[in-house]
């Protein structure tokens, strides 16, 4: 016989809940999140240990992309080492290209004349922006919403295609020599670069309309991974991620290099440190980006693209080889022996896209670094995990790695 | 400006040198003033940002590790880079800072990873590129651009598939030469070029 049906009232269902409610306290679970998961953007493997669904404690375990770039630096010289930086934060290439030539140059006291410099920030401003579309895009699909993520796509294959004809590849560019770049401008290039700026501005106001007062992309953004400002200082934040954290520190204003001192733009900040103060921190940067590189148009310098005087560093022009004596000496001996460098150390950081690209170099003369640290951003902002994830849920772990925006090629070198 | 900062470091702390460098002032502290310099950089010098650690390995040379840092500061907009040298060759140690800044943690254990060099004081010093069992401090002079021979990091994988971590192929490679003699020794991308070389005839 069927046993009969009794009703039940919600408050009763309420009453049982809660008098049982000792046992659904459930053990603490440690969850393995990632190295394989689309949320860590590479990989990256996060050890949660939860609570229900709060997270109590995070380890970032790091290390699976390390290819020992520092190691192969000592055994390379100096201008064969520039396709490694494009592997390094392998979402603006050109810009690590750029750090990577002034860092050395600095060792080398070279002065490259004023169109280069005009070129190489020209170059990275472009790299900063694609590079913060690729992060934008990513981190609204992460929080759900997909057609951000095409819009900037699209945008981003304009600029690669810029890119495929200044250097030849729309990834791996290695354009930057010790002393210059590969090539000086491709023709009517500047004007198609003008042209994209102009269509650009729009674009990026649609997607600004789609999240910066979306209310489902607030309320996954807004007030979630706090980093303070101290946290942002004492842990190494450099970048977006520092400034979203309210300090005003940009190597390009305060440090200035490659002639960023005449170019007008202003450096955004955030004010309370969460993830969407660093989601308007990058979507800013790209503007200021913009008006950087209209500058850069505007007032590009005529002249050489290398150092000309600097005869042991760069390689003359491919058709003196051909036709002169002195010049196919010049272009064996930095061929096989590598740019000559004086014996010291520098240290030598960029603002790129992702945070401040430090280089140290240690050099005993010759064309070959002894010893080269690479200080990757992404490194020191991942460092800060352990302190920003407790407290969280699971998805809001998935906003705060979003936003915090970093590359795990640039991470483990 | 590079001058002041390394004299008030000096009427400060005697036992600091200035270092040679080729951009932003630099000092070297012996590692037993390292943790009261470190402390004084932060509170009283203004230098809030510590960008870098790093090891210098000088092989042949004494004291063998340098552990270099690199800070900022946004007050003065510049760099200062202080180098500890490590007093024992065999077994490398400093005073940690990572009380002092929280991203010291991170650089410390890649420092200890790649040199071997310990961090006295650090909360929990581990390998972090390198997978914890790993036996060797790759960045060290002596370990081979190639690699060595390894176990792999599961050992229950290393059990059932008889695979290890080998070094890797330096063929057309392009690394520079290393030194004298037939080219299969000297230059790793040559590492399999015996066959073009001409060896001495036998004697019949």
């Amino acid at each position: 016989m069927a046993k009969e049906a009794t009703e039940v009232s919600y408050g009763d269902v309420l009453n049982r809940v809660t008098r049982r409610e000792d046992e659904m306290q459930f053990d603490k679970l440690s969850l393995s999140m990632g190295p394989s998961h689309p949320s860590t953007h590479g990989v990256l493997r996060l050890i949660l240990d939860l609570d229900g669904e709060v997270v109590t404690r995070c380890e970032p375990v790091v290390g699976y992309l390390h290819r020992g770039d520092e190691k192969i630096a000592e055994n390379m010289t100096y201008n064969q080492f520039v396709p490694y930086t494009d592997r390094l934060d392998y979402l603006a290439p050109l810009a690590n290209n750029v750090a990577y030539a002034l860092a050395v140059e600095k060792l080398a006291k070279l002065e490259v004349p004023a169109r280069c410099q005009a070129i190489r920030v020209l170059v990275s401003e472009m790299s900063r922006i694609s590079a913060h579309l690729m992060g934008l895009g990513a981190y609204a699909l992460d929080l759900g919403a997909m057609t951000v993520f095409l819009y900037t796509f699209t945008e981003r294959e304009k600029l690669y295609t810029l890119f495929e004809e200044l250097t030849g590849a729309r990834f791996t560019t290695s354009y930057t020599r010790i002393g210059g770049v590969a090539r000086d401008l491709p023709e009517g290039w500047l004007r198609k670069v003008e042209k994209f700026c102009d269509q650009f501005l729009p674009v990026l106001d649609d997607c600004s309309n789609l999240l910066t007062r979306n209310r489902i992309f607030l309320d996954r953004a807004e007030g979630i991974g706090v980093i303070s400002k101290e946290d942002a200082v004492g842990y190494g934040l450099t970048g977006p991620n520092l400034r979203g954290s309210g300090v005003a520190t940009d190597l390009r204003k305060d440090c200035p290099y490659s002639g960023y001192e005449n170019y007008e733009f202003d450096v955004p900040i955030g004010t309370k440190g969460d993830c969407y103060d660093r989601y308007l921190v990058r979507f800013e940067e790209m503007r200021q980006s913009v008006r950087i590189v209209r500058q850069v148009v505007k007032s590009m310098p005529d002249g050489p693209w290398y150092a000309e005087d600097a005869k042991k560093i760069f390689a003359p022009p491919k058709d003196k080889i051909m036709t002169s004596m002195e010049e196919l000496i010049q272009n064996f001996m930095i061929v096989t022996q590598g740019p000559q460098m004086p014996e010291g150390e520098v240290y030598f950081e960029a603002e790129n896209p992702k945070g401040a690209l430090g280089f140290y170099i240690v050099s005993k003369g010759g064309g070959v670094p002894y010893r080269m640290k690479i200080r990757s951003p992404s490194f020191c902002n991942l460092s800060v995990l352990p302190k920003v994830a407790p407290g969280c849920l699971i998805a809001d772990v998935v906003s705060v790695l979003g936003s915090l925006d970093f590359v795990m090629g640039e991470c483990d070198r | 400006m590079s001058d002041e900062i390394i004299a008030r470091l000096q009427e400060r702390f005697a036992e600091v040198v200035p270092r040679d460098s080729l951009d932003w002032p630099a000092v070297n502290c012996p590692s037993g003033r390292w943790p009261d310099l470190a402390s004084a950089l932060k509170s009283e010098f203004g230098y809030a940002f510590l960008m870098d650690v790093t090891a210098v390995d000088w092989n042949e040379e004494n004291p063998r590790f340098t552990v270099v840092y690199h800070f900022y500061s946004d007050e003065r907009r510049g760099y200062l880079r202080v180098a500890v040298d490590c007093s024992n060759d065999i077994e490398p140690e400093v005073p940690s800072i990572a009380h002092l800044w929280p991203t010291a943690d991170w650089h410390e254990r890649e420092t200890f990873d790649m040199f071997g060099i310990r961090f006295e004081g650090h909360p929990d010093l581990k390998r972090i590129l390198m997978w914890e069992d790993y036996p060797y401090y790759p960045l060290r002079k002596e370990f081979p651009l190639a690699g060595r021979e390894t176990d792999l990091p599961d050992s229950e994988v290393a059990r059932e598939t008889g695979a290890k971590v080998i070094g890797a192929p330096m063929m057309g490679g392009p690394f520079v030469a290393e030194g004298e003699g037939p080219m299969s020794e000297s230059e790793p991308r040559g590492k399999d070029e015996t066959w073009a070389e001409e060896n001495p005839k036998r004697e019949t």
